[in-house]
């Protein structure tokens, strides 16, 4: 099923990454959400193996799915909840610079395409 | 079980979650020092437990209250025959709210709502500029 997405397309690698990268903002505002909740488990996406499944020719549920691993808490907290801030918080952050890298990428790619079509 | 939920669904189930927390609080401040008659007719202090919600159309977990429970603290016991509402001992019972605990618990509610609008705000940021190519 050759997708825009997928490597040979169009935009190459940085649709699946753009893809992927929009999971993992999912999951990462899920963490931050459930701070308070007692007995929550953090989870974050294996940003690598999910863009090589992906890659690799799985659809993008299924990629995230395979690389969604549950978090290990530096100090786990008595309520067995195990969102760390400062950790969430710099996922995060990083996460949206490379969104926005992605984003750039893929922009570019459309520009200069444009520009071929208008022949300027 | 409606549509799959999306970030915004997310964050704003999450600050109304915290939202019951600080009004709670808030509840709980407000009846600090408050006096009756009877250790049944005192006030308990509330306390709010969240649960998670995993929606497994879109892998996003949200936040919702649980419950709202009365906390099980003894009342304190008061000896103030002067005051009318006391008993036959001259005693009151006054609610056994922990101002310092409630005032922690009132910050750390306000810290964990500002962190969901920053959430909020930097993905909106980044959808709108996917959204405009620009």
């Amino acid at each position: 099923m050759p997708t825009s997405t997928n490597a040979g397309g169009l935009f190459g690698i940085h649709g699946a990454a753009l893809e992927l990268r929009s999971q993992r903002l999912g999951l990462l505002t899920s963490n931050i959400a459930n701070a308070a909740t007692p007995g929550f488990k953090a989870r974050d996406l294996d940003f690598r193996a999910a863009l090589d499944a992906r890659l690799g020719g799985a659809s993008a549920d299924r990629a995230t799915q395979s690389a969604t691993l549950f978090r290990v808490p530096v100090m786990p907290s008595l309520d067995g909840n195990t969102v760390e801030l400062a950790t969430e918080q710099a996922a995060f952050a990083e996460n949206a610079v490379a969104y926005s890298a992605s984003l750039s990428f893929v922009r570019g790619k459309v520009e200069s395409l444009t520009r071929a079509l208008k022949g300027e | 079980m409606g549509a799959p939920l999306n970030l915004f669904d997310v964050a704003t189930r999450a600050m109304s979650a915290q939202l019951v927390r600080m009004n709670a609080a808030a509840s709980n401040l407000a009846n600090a020092g408050s006096v009756a008659g009877s250790a049944d007719e005192a006030y308990r202090p509330l306390r709010p437990v969240f649960g998670s919600e995993l929606d497994a159309a879109s892998g996003l977990s949200t936040v919702r209250v649980a419950g709202v429970y009365r906390s099980d603290a003894a009342p304190v016991r008061l000896h103030e025959p002067d005051n009318p509402l006391a008993d036959a001992n001259g005693d009151v019972w006054s609610a056994p709210v922990d101002e310092s605990a409630e005032m922690v618990e009132m910050m750390e509610s306000a810290r964990q709502y500002q962190n969901m609008v920053e959430a909020l705000s930097t993905a909106k940021q980044l959808m709108l500029e996917t959204m405009r190519m620009k």
